[in-house]
Parts: C-alpha cells; structure tokens; sequence
C-alpha cells in the first residue's frame, strides 16, 4: 500500500516542481496547490495505513481499542489543508492583482512593481 | 609650517615610560649574554598547548632594547609630529597598541602566543597605516598591507602547527633544544616553505615587497617604527629564531640568499629614482631587510653575526631617517628631494643628526654602519663555494645604499635650493625639540656603538648572545671599529663608498632612462599580479552573485530543488536498501482507480493547454486526494478537503478570465532540463515515503491520544479532540492565519475596484 502512496505523491512532487519552475505565474500557482496536495498526502502516508478503523471511539467505549488510524497525521494534514486554502487564496488574488499592475504574467519579466 | 600647539602637548611623557621598559631590559643584559635567559609560563588555554610563556634569550633582548627604545624616542617625536591632529588619542593608542604586540612577538616561547602577536602588530599596521582614513589611497595602502601579510599569517601559522606537530612541543625554546630536527623528514618543504611564505610577506622580500612602499601613507612616525625599525623585521626575526632548527639546510641557503639578494639588490634599484623622500628610504628599507634575509642565508657564525650587527646598525639609522623626512615635511610641507635643498642652516641639530645617520647609512667611520659593512663584507668572503657571487651581490646592495644615503644627505641639506622652484623655505625653522631629539638620539647611539663596538658590553653581550642565540651554538664575537689589518673587506668598503658616491653624482644622467624602464618593468610586476588578482576577485564574485542571484524567481526555485536533490536525495538513493517495498495490504481496485486518476489528472495539470482544463483537472486531484483519504479511514480530512477544493476552484476559475492563455515560452532544452530535474525530485520524494514507512512509527504519542480523548476531553472523534482540545492554541492561530489571509484577499480585490479599470483589466488577454 505505501508503494501506491509513494508513487502518486512522487508525481505530485514531480508535477508541482515542474509548474513552479514555468515562466507563465497562472502555472506557478497551480504548481504550488500541486505541491500541497503531495505534502498533504506524504504527511499522511507517513503512518500505517488501514481500512475500516477510523480513529473514532465507538459509543460505550472511552478510548481507541484494537488496529485504528493513527489521528495524529490526520490532525497534522487536517491544518494544513486549512493552511493551504488561506495562501492558493491569497496567491490567486496576488496573481490577479499582480497581472493587473504589472501587464505581464511572465515572472522572468516581473522585477519591479512598476509597468513594464 | 610652525607649529602653535607643541608647548600645550605634554604626550611625550608617554614616551618615557618604554624608556624605563629598556633602560630594565639593558640591565638584563650581562645576565642573558652569560646564558641566564629570562623565561616564565602561564597557563592559558592548557588544553589547547596556548600558554603565555615568554623567553628572552639574546636575540629576543637586543629586538625588545629596540622596539622599546626606539618605540620610547618615537612617542615623543610623534607627541611633536602629530600635535594640533583631532585624532592623537586614537594615535598614540594604536601605536602603543603595537608597541605590545611587537614587544610579544619578539619574546614569546609558545607558538601560539607568538602568532597571536604577529597578528595583533598585522592589524595594528592596517590601523595605522589607515589612519587617515578620509584618503582613499590610505585605505588601498591599508587594505594591500594587511591582505599580503595576513595571506603570509595564514601560512605562517600551519607551517607552525606542522613544526610544533612534528617536533612534539608547542615550545619555540624546546623545539630549538632538538637542533635540526626536521632533516630529512618528508614535511619538511612544505614546513619551510609555508614559514617562508609568512616571513617574506612580513619583512616586504620580493616578489611581495610592493606593500611596504605603499605603506608610506602612514604618518611618518609609524613609516619611522613599523614599517622600517620593527615590524617589518619581525619575519626577519623569525627566521632569524628558527635559523638552528633550518639554518644550513640547502633549501634555506640558496632560498633565502637568492630572495634575500634580489629583494637587496631591487630594493637599492628603485631606492635612488625616487623624488619622495619616503619612498627612498621605504625602498633602501626593503633593501636591508633583503640584506638580512641574504646574510641569514649565507649563515654560519659570521653570517648570523653580520645579520644580528646589521640589524641593529639599520634600525638605529633608519629610524632616524624616518623621523627626519617627517621633520623636513613638518618644517616644509614637502618631502620632495628635487625641490628641497639649503636646509642645513636652517634645521642644524636635524643637521647633525642626518649627517650621522647618512653616513652610518653608507658605512662611513666613525659610525657603526662602517662595523656593519665590513662584517658583511666578512661573512660573504668567508664563504668557500660561492665567494664571488655573494660578495659582489653585497656590494651591489651596499652601493645602492651608499648613493640612496648621499641624495637623503645632499640634496635637501647641502646643496643651496634649486633656483627654479616655487617652494618658499625662508621662513623654514628648526622642528620643535621633540622631533630632533629621536633622530639626534639614535645618530649619537650609532656614534658611541663605533666607539665602543670593541667593548665587553656591546661585542661581548649585545651582539655575541643575540648571535648565539641565532647561530644555536657559542660564538666568541670580537669587533674592531677600525679594521685590524688591510684584507680585501676594508678595500672593497672603500670602493663601495666611492663608487657609491661616483653614482650619485652622475645619477641625474640616468635618472629618466631608469624610469622609464621600471614603469616598462611594472606592468609584469608583483604588484599588477596583486591587483590583477583583487580585481579578478571581485570580478569573480561579482558574475557568482549575479549568477546566483539574478532576481528570477525560477532560478532561485531551481538552486533550492538541486541543492535538495543533492543532498537530500543522494543519501536517500545511497541507502536504497532501507527502504520499504511492501504492497501490503493489497491496494483494492478502486483504490488503484483513484490513484491512477489522480496521477492522470496531475499530468493534465501539468501538459493543459487551456488554462480551464489545468484548473479543471487541479481540482480532480484534490477530490481524489478527497477520495483516497477517505478510503484510508480519515473522514475528517476527506470533507475538508472537498469544501476546500470546491472553493479554489471556483475562486481560480473566477480569477482566470482576467489572465492571459499559456503560451510556450520556455526553450524545449529549458523545459528538458526542468522535466528531468522534477522527475528526479519526484523520484526521490516517492523514496522518501518508503524510507519513511519503513521506520516504525512510535506508539507512544498516538496511545496517549487514543487513551486520553474521552476520558479527558469528552470527544469520541480523536482527530478533533486533538485540533480543538489538545492543540487548542495551534488550531487558534491557524484560524487567525485564516483571518489575515482573508483580509488580505480582501484588500487586494477592493484596491481592484477602485483603480477601475487598470491595464491588465481592460481585457488584453
């Protein structure tokens, strides 16, 4: 299981570098949600991976018994996401507003926060 | 150019107390000449072998008599030469400074102490030959003495290290005990040579002597003391310590004879085409400390000898000299010998004064520097092999010495003032008392030493156990003011004072030619090599920065993912047999179906050519990671990550109708490049998930959680009791991440609104 894991957060590092290292700044911000979306999962993956135990204590019980999921990745990723919405937000309308100034979407050609 | 503030300036007093310092250290004298050094240790850093351990043996008490009796008579001229100077506090501080640091070198026995000495008078000499410091040509001067030195420090200092290892002690008076111990041993080049590289830089040799010249920035009393009477012949004195441990080896003989001559003769060469009258003795300095270099090469008993007479010979008149050229410019305003001239009337007692020292200079009776010469004449008719060769080096570096003494002596003091110039002299007086006291002091020492050169005290203990202390063995030293006996040495003395004279008087004839020739000469010279290299440097890191720093974001990405791909991803890949292939459990198919979708559509992000179908598919990889986490029993995630990733999405394809389409701007090999740079970074990533599950994970912290939750928080939902209970505060401040986030998002698009319609809205995509 941590092979599958392994490969699809591989691409997703590959992926995402290959879109941050792109002149066009549209590309570089899809590369940055690409790369969380890697981190999030290699965070995920670092712990053993079961199915049908979730990390919730069943009613009646007062704690987790038996093969669970481990909470604590999921805690960790669960930021993260939230994390992750706050800067795509932000970048997306940097973006914007960048373009908007600068007339190009070229990040080789924006050096100043003047018009080119 | 009189001087109006030397009746209120009483620092000369600070001169007296050096004074007192030598006037204890002569009455050591008989003791050390018979073998009763002075030695005490400290313990400083034991651990590290630095103990502040001093030993004063004959050689360490004539340079100590030397650098506190001159450094006394210095002080006062300099409470004379500097008076009136916003900046004499700071002065006199940096030049006492070094005076320590000069006094440590001469008498430390630990080699570490001895280099931290070297050092401290290294940088004492930068501040004080940057002491004018509005001048740009003082902090070049600076910057090129400093740079030359402490290069040769750096050496200096491993080629200690190496003999200290070697020889087992960190001890210079144990390490000399054990004699020429380092013979035959496979490190011994490297140990000379590395010695050699910090003396030669030290005492100005060539092809490293270009700073000293430049040094003259100094104010004069420092040109007097640092730069011609101490510190340059610090690394004469090292070598001159080190003389029983490397003295007689071939490499020394014929290294030091050949660097000591050619820096002797050079020296002379430049000395007599100068107008400064600084720069003429900077270079007839460099020339003795070539001469020394030379004689400690030649060696032996009379070697050593000539070497420890001359040594004092010249410190005692070119100190004097020094304070004189400040004098002439203080009276004056100049130190330019063509313009000068008629000043023996009108200055007498630095008259008298320049008189002796000049002819010490030359080697003329009854002044020491007349004992000087003939000892070196001595020491090279002494030598079997090679007598021809080193007395006619001698006598090419006497000579020069002879015509350089003859221009300081005639031209600005006996001859009349040339008619033709603008320079006013009448009104020219004599320098205040504290400035010919110095020069007419070491001038009447130059003129008792010849005197009293055949004496117990001054053959039998000054120069005999300094000598012995060189030569490492007993040396019976007997001195005679006028030669007993009519050798080949007194005749060539004689031809070199006339000949000397000779080409003075016809230098003038010569005097275009010559430098003409030089400037030819200099272009190839060690000093275009110094600043051929500091530009080069700097260009060097100029096109580095700019390479590595360019200000695109891109190249900046790609340095941080190479460098991660190197030293991250390399170690992963060497420790290839770590990692974890399991398969298990057994991937289901659905679960294989979301993967292969999300990697699908992670290429589609990735290969899009409309930047609808890249937002599309960026969101179809958030739902299947939206999927995959809920398959892997995190439903908590799973429905975050769909409330998130519906949002982006909105938000970007909001956004995007303002944005320009993709076009290929990179260069296919550009974009080759970056395929292959994020497959490997992809590939060592997937790696790093298979080392990491190959570790087992600590059950630790996940049981406490497991444990804790309900009893202590009431949660059945283990992942949120630890968001919102036990990691309360972390979740708090991301929340106010959240917060800050939206108000910038917020003012970002509001600013929008109110410009209106800006370039890029107008619809230019």
């Amino acid at each position: 299981m941590n092979l599958l894991l392994a490969v699809v957060v591989g691409t997703l590092y590959g992926a995402g570098i290959f879109m941050v290292l792109r002149r066009s700044i549209v590309k570089l911000i899809l590369g940055l949600g690409l790369l969380g979306h890697a981190t999030n999962l290699l965070i995920f993956s670092t712990s053993e991976v079961v199915r049908d135990a979730p990390p919730l204590i069943k009613t009646g019980e007062t704690s987790l018994e038996g093969v669970f999921a481990s909470p604590l990745p999921q805690a960790l990723v669960l930021t993260a996401i939230v994390i992750g919405l706050a800067s795509t937000a932000f970048a997306i309308v940097l973006m914007k507003r960048a373009y908007a100034i600068m007339g190009t979407d070229d990040v080789d050609v924006m050096v100043t926060t003047e018009g080119s | 150019m009189a001087n109006h503030h030397t009746s209120s300036n009483r620092l000369w007093i600070l001169g007296l107390i050096p004074l007192a310092f030598a006037a204890y250290f002569f009455l050591q004298l008989e003791g050390v000449a018979s073998g009763q050094f002075l030695q005490f240790s400290i313990p400083w850093v034991p651990d590290l072998n630095v103990n502040f351990s001093i030993y004063i043996d004959g050689l360490s008490l004539l340079m100590s008599l030397l650098v506190l009796g001159i450094g006394g008579l210095i002080l006062i001229y300099a409470s004379g030469y500097m008076a009136g100077n916003a900046k004499i506090g700071r002065f006199f501080f940096i030049l006492i400074f070094f005076m320590i640091a000069m006094l440590g070198v001469v008498v430390s026995d630990n080699i570490f102490l001895l280099f931290i000495f070297w050092e401290l008078t290294s940088i004492s000499s930068f501040l004080l030959i940057g002491f004018s410091h509005e001048s740009e040509k003082s902090q070049k001067s600076a910057q090129q003495a400093l740079i030359v030195t402490g290069l040769g420090g750096l050496a200096l200092m491993a080629g200690l290290i190496m003999l200290g290892y070697i020889g087992g002690s960190w001890e210079l008076s144990e390490l000399l005990a054990q004699g020429q111990f380092l013979d035959g041993h496979p490190a011994f080049p490297a140990v000379i040579t590395l010695i050699f590289l910090g003396a030669f830089t030290k005492s100005a040799q060539f092809p490293f002597h270009f700073w000293l010249p430049n040094a003259m920035a100094a104010p004069t009393p420092v040109s007097a003391y640092l730069h011609s009477a101490t510190m340059v012949k610090a690394g004469v004195y090292l070598l001159a310590r080190l003389y029983p441990i490397f003295g007689g080896s071939d490499t020394w003989f014929f290294t030091l004879v050949i660097i000591g001559g050619i820096t002797g003769m050079l020296g002379g060469w430049l000395a007599w085409q100068q107008k400064d009258l600084k720069r003429i003795m900077a270079y007839t300095t460099i020339s003795a400390l070539g001469i020394l270099v030379f004689l400690l090469g030649v060696g032996q008993k009379i070697g050593t000898e000539a070497a420890v007479l001359f040594l004092f010979v010249h410190s005692l008149y070119k100190g004097a000299l020094f304070m004189i050229a400040g004098s002439v410019d203080h009276e004056t305003g100049t130190r330019d010998v063509t313009i000068l001239g008629g000043l023996r009337g009108k200055m007498p007692l630095t008259m008298v004064a320049v008189t002796l020292a000049t002819l010490s200079m030359a080697g003329v009776p009854p002044l020491v520097g007349f004992v000087g010469k003939e000892v070196i004449y001595e020491a090279t008719v002494e030598n079997v092999d090679y007598r021809v060769w080193l007395t006619a080096v001698a006598f090419v570096m006497n000579f020069f010495n002879v015509a350089a003494a003859a221009a300081i002596l005639y031209m600005p003091f006996i001859r009349s003032q040339p008619a033709d110039t603008q320079l006013e002299l009448d009104h020219t007086h004599e320098a205040p008392w504290t400035m010919w006291i110095g020069p007419l002091s070491l001038g009447i020492l130059a003129t008792l030493s010849f005197f009293f050169v055949g004496s117990e005290l001054f053959s039998g203990q000054l120069i005999q156990g300094a000598t012995e202390a060189v030569y490492g063995k007993p040396a019976e030293i007997k001195l005679y003011a006028l030669p007993p006996a009519l050798t080949i040495v007194p005749i060539l003395s004689i031809f070199t004072i006339v000949g000397g004279i000779i080409f003075f008087a016809v230098q003038g004839r010569l005097i275009k030619a010559a430098r003409a020739a030089d400037a030819a000469v200099s272009r190839f010279g060690p000093e275009s090599g110094y600043f051929a290299g500091f530009d080069g440097l700097l260009a060097g890191a100029a096109s580095i920065t700019l390479f590595v720093q360019n200000g695109k974001l891109r190249r900046y990405v790609l340095y941080v993912v190479v460098s991660f791909i190197l030293f991250v991803g390399l170690p992963l890949f060497l420790n290839f047999g770590a990692l974890s292939w399991r398969l298990s459990p057994p991937p289901l198919l659905y679960e294989l179906i979301v993967s292969a979708v999300i990697i699908l559509a992670t290429l589609m992000v990735t290969f899009a050519r409309s930047r609808l179908a890249a937002v599309a598919a960026l969101g179809v990889v958030g739902y299947g990671i939206a999927i995959l986490f809920l398959y892997f029993n995190a439903p908590d995630l799973a429905m975050t990550q769909f409330s998130v990733e519906t949002f982006t999405v909105i938000l970007f394809v909001l956004v995007l109708y303002r944005l320009p389409a993709f076009k290929a701007i990179t260069s296919p090999a550009g974009r080759l490049r970056d395929v292959i740079i994020a497959v490997l970074a992809g590939g060592f990533m997937a790696m790093l998930v298979l080392l990491v599950t190959a570790v087992p994970q600590s059950q630790h912290v996940i049981d406490y959680y497991a444990q804790s939750s309900y009893p202590l928080a009431k949660g059945q939902n283990v992942v949120n009791v630890i968001l919102v209970d036990f990691r309360g505060f972390d979740t708090l401040v991301e929340i106010s991440v959240l917060g800050v986030a939206a108000v910038g998002v917020y003012a970002l698009i509001r600013r929008g609104v109110i410009r209106g319609l800006s370039r890029g809205e107008r619809g230019e995509s």
